[in-house]
């Protein structure tokens, strides 16, 4: 049995496999977040409760209708978005005026009705979700084994991640968005329809945590309460990057997630909070963050 | 009560006070009486945590972590090194107001949402901790905590004491909140509230004064937790999860945000329903969810904000 920093290789790297797969979440979700801040000013506290609804999504397509996991990766993210727009529509889109922390509390509102339906009818224990039979078993790296699902889970968030980001700096629907965060009127005066933009942009954002939780299904269980503890986690997650660039918050899911699975090994004790001690050391130092910029 | 500054309030507002004040010592004749002391401890933290919220701007959404700390630490003072009442009542307190110091330390950095972002999380924090250190007994709690004779001379078992003494504290708790608002420093507060910047300008170090009244609100929010901790001889983990940090909003928003009045009636009205709403579980987290939509949407000046509109004063 091979060591390295005095600790079995096998152990190390499984957690850091571990720390990966939580920080792919983390950057989807905060990715979220960021995207759905920067043009609506809004922070969306119902982010962790529509990343458990699309994990949900994914069991019933499963289990009533037969749909299996890759028509789930396709349908929830649309369906949960589609409720996310019509929340939009109906509840948020009154609330721009005013101060926006009537935004975070009009969505933890939401957050709080979401996942108290979801418990009142499935209970608190979780629902088993079978992994796609194509992503079953696993390689055996020499150093560690690598099971296949997880390394999916790890290389189609980055390619998500790269995507979004790609098509917010790159594209022409990219560039609006951007404008549209940067001066809403002015953009709306040269012609582009900005209250239906920020329509799509909630949409997409709760798309991307519908996503996510249908990546997560089959390796948590589906659980109401699987977004609860992980919304606050990611909350620091955005506060330690800042929300000002996407791309910072994609980097600094992945390496926090990383620095947690370190942490699991070597002070246990310490891997539930380390994030949140991360934050508050970074708030001393830079206060608006890895790669904010102070407003 | 008498004196120089009861001549300064406004007659409306000694009005609504008394009528508080007469409520709270008549209803244990018709209302069970504990419930009625959670009212009074939970009226005191929200009326803590609107002293920030309502006067500052500032949203915490770590509230719990006071209320939780102090009952912990009182419930444990209370145990385990027999302290009595209201020394382990004072110890919670104070370990509230160190941890808000702290905690404020980092939280003021930011405003806005980000403040209400730090703040849930570093409570998240305090949540694990509470959670994994063994002083706290993890899921069971610190059960059984003795009540003890206040001073060593007046004994709680008996229900009239602890009441008494829980409404003391209260109506204590109450006017130094009321004193803080209308005071010279509370003044400075309000226009940190209504324009930081300008605030600035004119010469107020404002991260000074919003660390004070951070501080204060934490130690006012911990004495509302040792002192509930008191009355229910318990100290678990449902006081510091994020939860009642939520709930704590919920009653200021529904009594009214930047009333003197309203995390009062708030409390009272959220803790009715949720003794009403007990028995069906999930029922209760989805009618708070309801209540916050709702507020938001149509009812942002809550139940003493649209009371005062009608009445054109200031409750």
């Amino acid at each position: 049995m091979s060591e390295l920093f005095g600790v079995p290789t096998q152990a190390l790297f499984g957690q850091l496999l571990i720390g990966l797969i939580n920080g792919s979440f983390y950057a989807l979700l905060s990715l979220g977040l960021a995207v759905i801040f920067g043009l609506l000013n809004i922070i969306n506290f119902a982010h962790g409760a529509q990343y458990m609804m699309g994990a949900f999504c994914a069991w019933f397509l499963l289990h009533k209708l037969g749909l299996n996991y890759w028509w789930a990766l396709v349908i929830a993210p649309v369906a949960v978005g589609a409720t996310g727009m019509v929340i939009e529509r109906l509840m948020l889109s009154r609330l721009y005026k005013l101060d926006h922390i009537y935004g975070l509390l009009l969505t933890f509102g939401l957050a709080l009705i979401i996942q108290g339906l979801f418990r009142h009818e499935f209970g608190s224990t979780g629902l088993p979700y079978a992994m796609p039979k194509a992503l079953e078993g696993g390689q055996n790296l020499g150093f560690m084994f690598l099971p296949n699902y997880r390394a999916w889970v790890i290389v189609a968030s980055i390619t998500i991640c790269l995507g979004t980001w790609l098509m917010i700096e790159k594209t022409k629907l990219g560039s609006y968005l951007r404008a549209a965060t940067e001066n809403p009127q002015l953009t709306q005066a040269f012609g582009v329809n900005v209250p239906r933009m920020v329509t799509l942009t909630y949409g997409f954002g709760v798309g991307l945590a519908a996503l996510a939780g249908v990546m997560a299904a089959p390796i948590y269980s589906v659980n109401p309460l699987m977004g609860e503890h992980l919304i606050i986690v990611v909350f620091a997650v955005v506060v330690i990057g800042g929300m000002g660039s996407i791309m910072g918050s994609i980097i600094t899911g992945f390496v926090l997630g990383l620095v947690e699975g370190f942490t699991k090994v070597f002070y246990p004790e310490a891997s539930n909070t380390v994030i949140f001690i991360i934050m508050a050391i970074v708030l001393m130092i830079r206060p608006a963050g890895l790669f904010g910029t102070q407003k | 009560m008498t004196g120089w500054w009861w001549g300064r309030v406004p007659v409306h507002q000694r009005i609504a006070f008394l009528a508080m004040a007469a409520f709270f010592l008549a209803a244990p004749a018709v209302i069970y009486p504990v419930f009625l002391m959670k009212v009074m401890c939970f009226a005191l933290f929200a009326s803590a945590f609107n002293l920030l919220l309502g006067y500052v701007g500032l949203l915490s959404f770590g509230h719990a972590m006071f209320l939780g700390m102090a009952g912990y630490t009182a419930a444990h003072a209370a145990k385990v090194w027999g302290l009595t009442p209201e020394l382990a009542i004072l110890a919670g307190t104070a370990v509230s107001c160190a941890l808000g110091f702290l905690s404020g330390l980092i939280a003021i950095r930011r405003q806005g949402i980000y403040f209400a972002m730090i703040t849930l999380a570093l409570a998240q924090m305090v949540y694990f901790f509470c959670v994994q250190v063994p002083f706290t007994h993890g899921e069971d709690g610190i059960q059984a905590v003795p009540r003890g004779r206040l001073f060593g001379l007046i004994d709680l078992t008996d229900v009239g004491a602890m009441y008494a003494t829980v409404f003391v504290i209260f109506i204590s708790g109450f006017l130094l909140i009321y004193r803080i608002i209308h005071s010279p420093f509370g003044q400075v507060l309000k226009a940190i509230r209504e324009n930081e910047a300008r605030a600035k300008s004119v010469g107020y170090d404002t991260d000074r004064y919003k660390l004070l009244a951070y501080v204060l609100s934490a130690a006012l929010s911990g004495l509302a937790g040792a002192t509930n901790a008191m009355v229910f001889q318990l100290a678990a983990l449902n006081a510091v999860h994020w939860t009642m940090s939520g709930e704590v909003v919920l009653m200021t928003l529904v009594g009214g945000l930047g009333t003197v009045f309203g995390p009062v009636v708030g409390a009272l009205v959220v803790l009715a329903m949720e003794n009403y709403l007990a028995q069906l579980g999930a029922w209760v987290t989805i009618a708070q969810g309801v209540i916050f939509v709702v507020c938001v949407l149509t009812f942002r000046r809550g139940i003493v904000g649209e009371l005062g509109r009608f009445l054109k004063k200031s409750l």
